[in-house]
C-alpha cells in the first residue's frame, strides 16, 4: 500500500485552508498531523476520506487517484473516524460498530461479520458494552465506539480526526497503543490528527506540521517537533526532557 | 458475560447472542402485529349498524374471492376454469345473506384504505426520521399536510368556479388530484431550496416548515373568502377520514403503497448507516445526498397518494415508528415493516372506533387519533426525560 498526497490545496471560497500539502506513506506507518486549531488538519483528513474535494492536487492510493476509485471499493480500503459524530435514539453499541461492515453486508448479517464486530470491541476492551444504548455511554466511550467501527471496517488506511480528544489519559494511551499494534500486525497505516504533541512523539513514524494550511515540517517526530518549531507554529515556549521512558515535550508558556 | 478470550471452542459471544436475541424480538413483533392487524380487520368488518359475526366476515371475503376467481377463469381461461370447478371443496356463503354485500361493498374497502394509509404514513415517518436523524420529523412536518390541504381547498373553493359546472363540489376526483399534486409539489420545493443550500438535515427541516407556513397562509385565505357550504366540505376534508373508500381507490393505492414500501425497505442498510452521521456514511461509500433526496421523494409520494383520498391524518407518521423504535430499536430492515404494520393497526382501530362509538353518527378519525397521539406523546416525553434525552 502506498498513499501519496500530491500538492493538495483546498479553498473555502476565497480562503485557502490547505496550501500545496504533499507527503507519502506506506504499510504499517503512522503519520501524525499536528498544528494549532484551524491549521487544516480536519480539512486534510476529510479530503483524504473523499468527503471534501481538493481544489487542486491529487491523492493516489497504490497509484490510483482516490476520486476515481468506486466509493464502495474505497469504503473497504479507507476507514474514517470523525471529530464529531452523531447517533440516534435507541442505537446500540454493537449496531453502530456493525456499520463498519456495511460494505460486506448485502441483507442478512453473517456470523463472520458479527465476529469482526466482537473482535473490534474486544481490542478496545469494550466487549461488555456491546448491548448498551449509545446515549447511555460517556463521551469517551462513545468516541471509542466510533474507533471500533473503523476497526471493524478493516481498512488499509485509517483516518482519525482527533480520536482521543474526549478520552482521559489512560484511554488516550490505550487507543494509541492499540492502533500502533494493529497497524504493525495488519500492515495498515494511519493518519491521525492530534493535539497532544507527546502522543505524536511517542506513536508516530512521521509528523506533518500544518500551520494556516501550509506544511511547515514533515519528517521523524524527533527531528521535527523541536522547541523552535513549536514556538513558531503554536507561539508557545517549550523544552524537551529525556529519561528512561523516552523523550517528552513540555510546553510551559504562551509567548506574548 | 461469556468468556470471549477462549476462542478455540468459539463460544457464543455477546455480539452474536445480542444480535440473535434482537432479531428474535423483531420477528416476534412483526408476526404479532400481523395477527393483530388481521384480527382488527375481522373485528372491524363485523362491527357497525348491522352486526356480522367473525365467521360470516371471513366467509364473505373468502366466498367473494372464490367467486371472482371463478368468473375470471371462466371468462378468460375456460380450461383452467373447468379444473377449478372440479375442486371438491366449496366455500359456503355466509349465513347472514346481507353479510357479503355489507362487508365487500362497504366495510372492506374502508378497512383496506385505513390499512394502506396507516402503512404509507408510518413508513414515510420512519424513513424521514432516519434520513434526517430527527425523531420528531413526520410527513407533515415537512410541509406536506399544509400543501395538500391547500390543494384540497383550491379544488373545493375555486374548482367549481374555474371549471364551471363540470366539477361538482361533491365530486372528489378533483380534490384528490390537487391534494396529491400540491403535497408532492411541497416536497419538490423543499428539495429545490435545500439543493441550492447543500442538503443537510437542518436546511431540509427548516425549508419544510417554512413552506408549510406559506401554504397555510393560502389555506387560511381560502377559508376566509369561501362560503358556508364549501367551508363545510373543506373542514371535513381537513379533519381526515376514510370516507373516500371505494374499490377503485383501494386498487389504485395498493401498488402506490407497496412499491414505495419495497423501494424504501431496500434502503434499510444505508438508513442504518446514516444514523452514525453524514461523514461516516460517506466514508462507507453511501451517496448521502442522493439517498436523502430519493428517500424523501419516495416517502412523500406514498404519503401524498393516501392523503389525497383520506384528508389530513396526523400523528401516525410520528407515533407508529416511535413505538416500534422503542421496542425493537433502529434496524430499518425491521423498523420499516414494523412501523407500517403498527400504523395500519392504529389507524384501523381508530377508524373503527370513529365510525362506531357514536353510531350511526360518524366522528372524524382524527378526534380519536389525536387523543391517542397526544397521550402517547406525553408518555414519550416523560419517558425520554427519565433517560435524559431531548
Amino acid at each position: 500500500m502506498e498513499l501519496v498526497i500530491d500538492t493538495i490545496s483546498k479553498d473555502y471560497g476565497q480562503q485557502r485552508v490547505l496550501d500545496n500539502v504533499s507527503f507519502k506513506m506506506g504499510d504499517g506507518e503512522i503519520v501524525a498531523l499536528v498544528g494549532p486549531n484551524g491549521s487544516g488538519k480536519s480539512t486534510l483528513i476529510k479530503t483524504l476520506a473523499t468527503i471534501l474535494d481538493p481544489t487542486s492536487g491529487k491523492i493516489t492510493l497504490d497509484g490510483a487517484d482516490i476520486r476515481g476509485i468506486d466509493p464502495i471499493e474505497l469504503a473497504k480500503r479507507v476507514g474514517y473516524v470523525p471529530q464529531s459524530f452523531s447517533y440516534t435514539l435507541y442505537s446500540t453499541v454493537f449496531e453502530t460498530v456493525l456499520m463498519g461492515r456495511r460494505r460486506y453486508i448485502t441483507w442478512s448479517v453473517s456470523d463472520e461479520e458479527l465476529s469482526r464486530v466482537q473482535l473490534a470491541l474486544d481490542s478496545l476492551e469494550m466487549g461488555d458494552l456491546a448491548g448498551k444504548f449509545m446515549d447511555e455511554l460517556s463521551g469517551g466511550e462513545r468516541q471509542k465506539v466510533f474507533i471500533a467501527r473503523a476497526l471493524a471496517q478493516d481498512p488499509q488506511v485509517f483516518l482519525f480526526d482527533e480520536p482521543t480528544s474526549a478520552l482521559d489519559i489512560r484511554y488516550q494511551i490505550e487507543v494509541m497503543e492499540t492502533m500502533r499494534r494493529i497497524t504493525r500486525e495488519q500492515k495498515s497505516s494511519m493518519i491521525v490528527a492530534v493535539h497532544d504533541l507527546n502522543l505524536a512523539y511517542r506513536y508516530a513514524d512521521a509528523v506533518v506540521v500544518l500551520n494556516r494550511g501550509k506544511m511547515i515540517g514533515y519528517g521523524k517526530p524527533q527531528d521535527i517537533l523541536t522547541p523552535d518549531c513549536i514556538r513558531s507554529v503554536y507561539g508557545v515556549d517549550s523544552f524537551a526532557i529525556e529519561n528512561e521512558f523516552g523523550k517528552f515535550i513540555v510546553p510551559f508558556r504562551a509567548r506574548p | 458475560m461469556p468468556d470471549i478470550t477462549q476462542t478455540d471452542a468459539a463460544p457464543p459471544s455477546t455480539v452474536h447472542s445480542l444480535y440473535k436475541a434482537g432479531s428474535g424480538r423483531r420477528i416476534t413483533l412483526i408476526v404479532f402485529l400481523l395477527f393483530l392487524l388481521i384480527a382488527a380487520a375481522i373485528f372491524s368488518a363485523g362491527i357497525g349498524t348491522v352486526a356480522i359475526s367473525p365467521e360470516d366476515s371471513v366467509l364473505s371475503v373468502a366466498h367473494a374471492c372464490a367467486v371472482s376467481v371463478q368468473n375470471f377463469l371462466h371468462t378468460y381461461l375456460p380450461a383452467v376454469g373447468a379444473w377449478y370447478d372440479s375442486i371438491p371443496f366449496t366455500i359456503p356463503s355466509p349465513s347472514n345473506p346481507q353479510a357479503e354485500l355489507i362487508v365487500i361493498g362497504f366495510r372492506l374497502p374502508r378497512i383496506i384504505l385505513a390499512i394502506l394509509t396507516g402503512i404509507s404514513l408510518a413508513v414515510a415517518g420512519a424513513v424521514m426520521q432516519g434520513l434526517l436523524r430527527n425523531p420528531l420529523v413526520d410527513p407533515f412536518m415537512l410541509g406536506l399536510s399544509s400543501a395538500a390541504a391547500f390543494g384540497a381547498a383550491v379544488a373545493i373553493v375555486i374548482g367549481p368556479g374555474i371549471l364551471g359546472g363540470l366539477v361538482l363540489i361533491g365530486s372528489n376526483s378533483f380534490i384528490i388530484i390537487l391534494a396529491f399534486f400540491f403535497g408532492w409539489l411541497s416536497m419538490l420545493l423543499v428539495y429545490g431550496i435545500s439543493r441550492a443550500r447543500g442538503v443537510n438535515q437542518a436546511t431540509l427541516i427548516l425549508s419544510g416548515v417554512v413552506i408549510g407556513y406559506i401554504f397555510s397562509a393560502g389555506l387560511i385565505f381560502l377559508q376566509y373568502i369561501t362560503n358556508n357550504d364549501q367551508l363545510r366540505d373543506l373542514v371535513i376534508w381537513l379533519m381526515g377520514g376514510m370516507w373516500g373508500a371505494s374499490w377503485s381507490a383501494v386498487l389504485l393505492l395498493i401498488p402506490l403503497t407497496l412499491i414505495p414500501f419495497i423501494l424504501l425497505e431496500r434502503m434499510s442498510w444505508d438508513l442504518n448507516a446514516i444514523a452514525a452521521g453524514d461523514n461516516v456514511a460517506k466514508n462507507l461509500g453511501i451517496n448521502v445526498n442522493r439517498l436523502r433526496l430519493s428517500g424523501l421523494m419516495i416517502s412523500t409520494f406514498a404519503a401524498s397518494c393516501c392523503l389525497a383520498f383520506t384528508g389530513i391524518i396526523g400523528f401516525i407518521g410520528l407515533m407508529g415508528p416511535h413505538i416500534c423504535r422503542m421496542i425493537i430499536g433502529n434496524d430499518h430492515r425491521y423498523l420499516i415493516p414494523c412501523s407500517g404494520l403498527m400504523g395500519a393497526v392504529i389507524l384501523l382501530i381508530s377508524d373503527t372506533a370513529a365510525r362506531t362509538v357514536m353510531s350511526p353518527v360518524e366522528i372524524p378519525v382524527g378526534v380519536i387519533m389525536y387523543v391517542i397521539g397526544g397521550l402517547f406523546f406525553l408518555f414519550l416525553i416523560i419517558r425520554a426525560r427519565g433517560r435524559g434525552l431531548y
